[in-house]
């Protein structure tokens, strides 16, 4: 996630180490990168010109302290900046209420209906028992597609006969949740294009027919410089209350959720992060802005590890990142644990500086290597797999003889291994001197 | 059957300027006020720059075509941007599309794309511009995964009366294209158009699936020469350079379809992605409708960006 943008990032003010103090030329290079870098994640021109020009002025002159460089001093800044945009406004999600109502709306194809089942899916491990409501009378097949997800989920969905329209679709639900026990409905409304002034009607007519408690616009990451329009002119329409960010387990680096939190002041409360109705996360923004920065993302990794393993692994898990004690045993366990618990993109972004092994571990468990990976480190011994340091060509001849492998697949792993310690050792090395980052309970 | 033909229609010019209207509301009247004058200075240039990254061109191209239109002498400014960006686009020649691999071989149509881009809602368009042309169109409903993607995809089978090949959810995609090209042989089809679940092309296995699929084609009609369709949601920034080449590299690229483009994004994106991929885009999405869907003109593109009558360009 965002990996491009913490590259860039990286790069700009690498050239910054090693001086003694914040100069204006030191600040100007690194300035005009992170601008092309912004604009290259597709952040809107405005709020980048704005973002530059705060961060500029408060990096010119700034103080600089024992054991600091000028580029940490920048990065920190950066770092502020970047939280300050995407923790703007409100981010507590409210669904209280007799039933709560949540309306979902956004352009064609952003992820709403996904994003519905995802939201309903979190209700429920929340105690409450949401409805879900297929209000998009237009797209074909757009009601049974809620109504699989629904069913998949065992969460009920409401839907009307062809024809009905959408306020009475919205009114009819909420009078058959009071009536079933179900205590949030979730709206799923209708794609459309902001220009769309029939369809901007209905949402205004929802809106007055059951003052949602929430009404979270969906926004794709791959949005670009519309992103701040598209926002504005839903806002305009309808209270919107709160951003759900999809589709942010690809590569795309998400710049409309800086942009639209800027402009509109308008928070992000959720973040899809994969096509399985379990992926989706709530949003933080100071991991979000260190996640931007390369800074990885430890504690939501142990959060989401946490839902997998009881609370004893999770702290084993956390203890190992932090000491690097990562032997080819763990790799393994680490590799079934991940399949364990979903697709591995979205955990290993929030692995610090894990980028380039664990996206090659990602795409080796999306080959089905696993079961490689597994015969070659079962074939190994004890005392190679603490150290495969010792491995030497005739120990690495007989693991492939004994896997079924090849010769090859054993180096590339053995290989990818190492890299992965080296990284980790560098990430430790690096994260003792960020005194001023906010790294979470676990630093 | 004729094969259908794709060229720059004239007719489909005006649609797209009603279509752009929001787009050059805006940046056209900027630019055009930006460049009023003879000899902009260098301040206008950013502007017309940051307009021209406002429009989704990426940064690096914006800045890259305002240089080339900055050291033109030969025209104006505003001309001299409006061709200079006309000049990221191949021309166009009117060849046949999709290609017809031989007397009775039906002609294959892979459509790809990452999620929500409105991949089957493009091939309900070109089915139906298809079968108004006389050909006989088979769908292939090889989206077996996301949720009802097979219901919506038969339900605009039968609103455009074509047939369409289908399993169950959950089933290998390449099965059903298996069946597809299995029966589209068996009836005579002409067309056959195949629909595919939305990927982002990041995840490796999805990428492999699909040129698993195209493989899967060959198998059956060796002859066959599918084009691939890479569709292309237009208010993607600059992420969609990294997908069309992704799925470029995984099942080679033949042409791309913009959608969305009456939306009020502007699509600049597609400047870039022709240039670096070399793959043609030679469709737009402009609403809803099953006519909605028109050939891509570069003259007429530009110039909706500028709101002139196209009398820009060759």
């Amino acid at each position: 996630m965002f990996d491009a943008l913490s590259d860039r990032l990286r790069l700009a003010l690498s050239g910054l180490s090693g001086h003694g103090r914040v100069s204006e030329e030191d600040v100007d290079v690194a300035m005009r990168e992170i601008r092309l870098a912004l604009l290259e994640a597709d952040v809107n021109y405005k709020v980048v010109k704005d973002f530059v020009r705060r961060v500029r002025e408060r990096a010119i002159g700034a103080q600089v302290v024992e054991s600091v460089n000028a580029g940490q001093i920048v990065v920190k800044i950066v770092h502020e900046e970047l939280t300050a945009i995407l923790g703007a406004g409100d981010r507590t999600f409210r669904f209280d209420g007799s039933p709560a109502v949540i309306a979902m709306v956004g352009l064609q194809g952003s992820g709403k209906t996904t994003s519905s089942a995802k939201l309903a899916r979190w209700i429920v491990r929340q105690g409450r028992q949401p409805l879900l409501v297929a209000a998009d009378p237009y797209r074909p097949a757009a009601v049974e597609q809620l109504i699989t997800l629904g069913k998949s989920l065992d969460i009920p969905v409401y839907s009307a006969p062809a024809g009905t329209r959408v306020v009475d679709i919205a009114s009819g639900a909420v009078a058959h949740a009071r009536g079933s026990g179900r205590d949030v409905v979730i709206l799923d409304t209708a794609g459309r294009l902001q220009m769309d002034e029939a369809l901007m009607g209905e949402i205004r007519e929802v809106h007055a027919a059951v003052s949602p408690t929430e009404t979270l616009l969906v926004v794709d990451a791959m949005v670009g410089q519309e992103a701040v329009s598209v926002a504005e002119a839903f806002h305009a329409n309808t209270p919107v209350s709160g951003l759900v960010l999809t589709k942010i387990d690809g590569d795309a680096r998400g710049g409309a959720a800086l942009s639209i939190s800027a402009v509109s002041g308008l928070a992000v409360k959720f973040m899809g992060t994969g096509e399985k109705t379990d992926a989706l996360e709530v949003f933080h923004p100071d991991r979000l802005a260190g996640r931007i920065l390369g800074m990885g993302d430890v504690v939501s990794l142990v959060e989401r590890a946490q839902e997998t393993y009881d609370a004893k692994e999770a702290e084993k898990l956390a203890e190992k990142l932090k000491k690097n004690a990562f032997t080819l045993d763990d790799f393994l366990e680490q590799m079934q644990q991940v399949k364990k618990m979903g697709p591995l993109g979205s955990i290993i972004d929030m692995i610090p500086g894990l980028g380039g092994a664990a996206k090659q571990a990602q795409q080796a468990i999306d080959r089905g290597e696993l079961a490689h990976v597994e015969a070659i480190i079962s074939s190994m011994t004890r005392a190679e797999r603490a150290d495969p340091g010792i491995l030497n060509a005739s120990r690495r001849r007989r693991i492939a003889r004994g896997s079924g492998t090849s010769l090859p697949e054993v180096n590339r792993l053995v290989k990818q291994f190492g890299e992965m310690q080296r990284v980790m050792k560098m990430m430790r090395g690096r994260g003792g001197k960020f005194p001023g980052m906010p790294m979470g309970p676990l630093s | 059957m004729t094969a259908p033909e794709r060229g720059a229609a004239a007719p489909d010019r005006i649609l797209l300027q009603n279509a752009l209207k929001p787009t050059r509301q805006g940046f056209a009247e900027r630019v055009k006020s930006l460049l009023g004058s003879d000899h902009p200075a260098d301040e206008t240039w950013e502007e017309v720059e940051e307009a021209l990254i406002s429009a989704d061109l990426g940064a690096e191209l914006a800045i890259e075509v305002c240089d080339r239109a900055r050291a033109r002498t030969d025209v104006g400014p505003q001309k001299a941007l409006q061709l200079e960006l006309l000049q990221l686009f191949a021309e166009r020649k009117p060849v046949p599309w999709p290609r017809i691999p031989g007397p009775g071989i039906p002609a294959v149509i892979l459509v790809v794309g990452v999620n929500g881009t409105g991949k089957t809602t493009t091939i309900a368009k070109l089915a139906y511009r298809f079968k108004s042309l006389g050909a006989k169109v088979l769908l292939a409903a090889a989206d077996t995964f996301r949720a009802a993607a097979i219901e919506q995809i038969s339900s605009w089978a039968e609103r455009i009366d074509v047939p369409v090949i289908s399993h169950a959810a959950g089933a290998d995609p390449s099965a059903v294209v298996f069946d597809a090209m299995d029966a589209a042989v068996a009836r005579g089809m002409d067309v056959v158009i195949i629909d595919t679940a939305g990927r982002l092309h990041t995840k490796a296995n999805l990428m492999e699936e699909l040129a698993k699929i195209r493989r899967t084609i060959g198998k059956r009609i060796p002859e066959a020469r599918p084009e691939v369709l890479f569709v292309l949601d237009a208010t993607t920034g600059q992420n969609g350079l990294l997908q069309a080449k992704a799925f470029n590299d995984s099942s080679g690229l033949t042409a791309i379809a913009l959608t969305k483009l009456d939306s009020t994004a502007k699509g600049g994106v597609a400047f870039a992605i022709e240039r670096s991929t070399d793959v043609p885009v030679l469709f737009v999405g402009l609403g809803e409708k099953l006519t909605d869907l028109r050939d891509f003109d570069p003259n007429a593109f530009v110039a909706a960006l500028f709101a002139l009558d196209g009398s820009a360009g060759s």
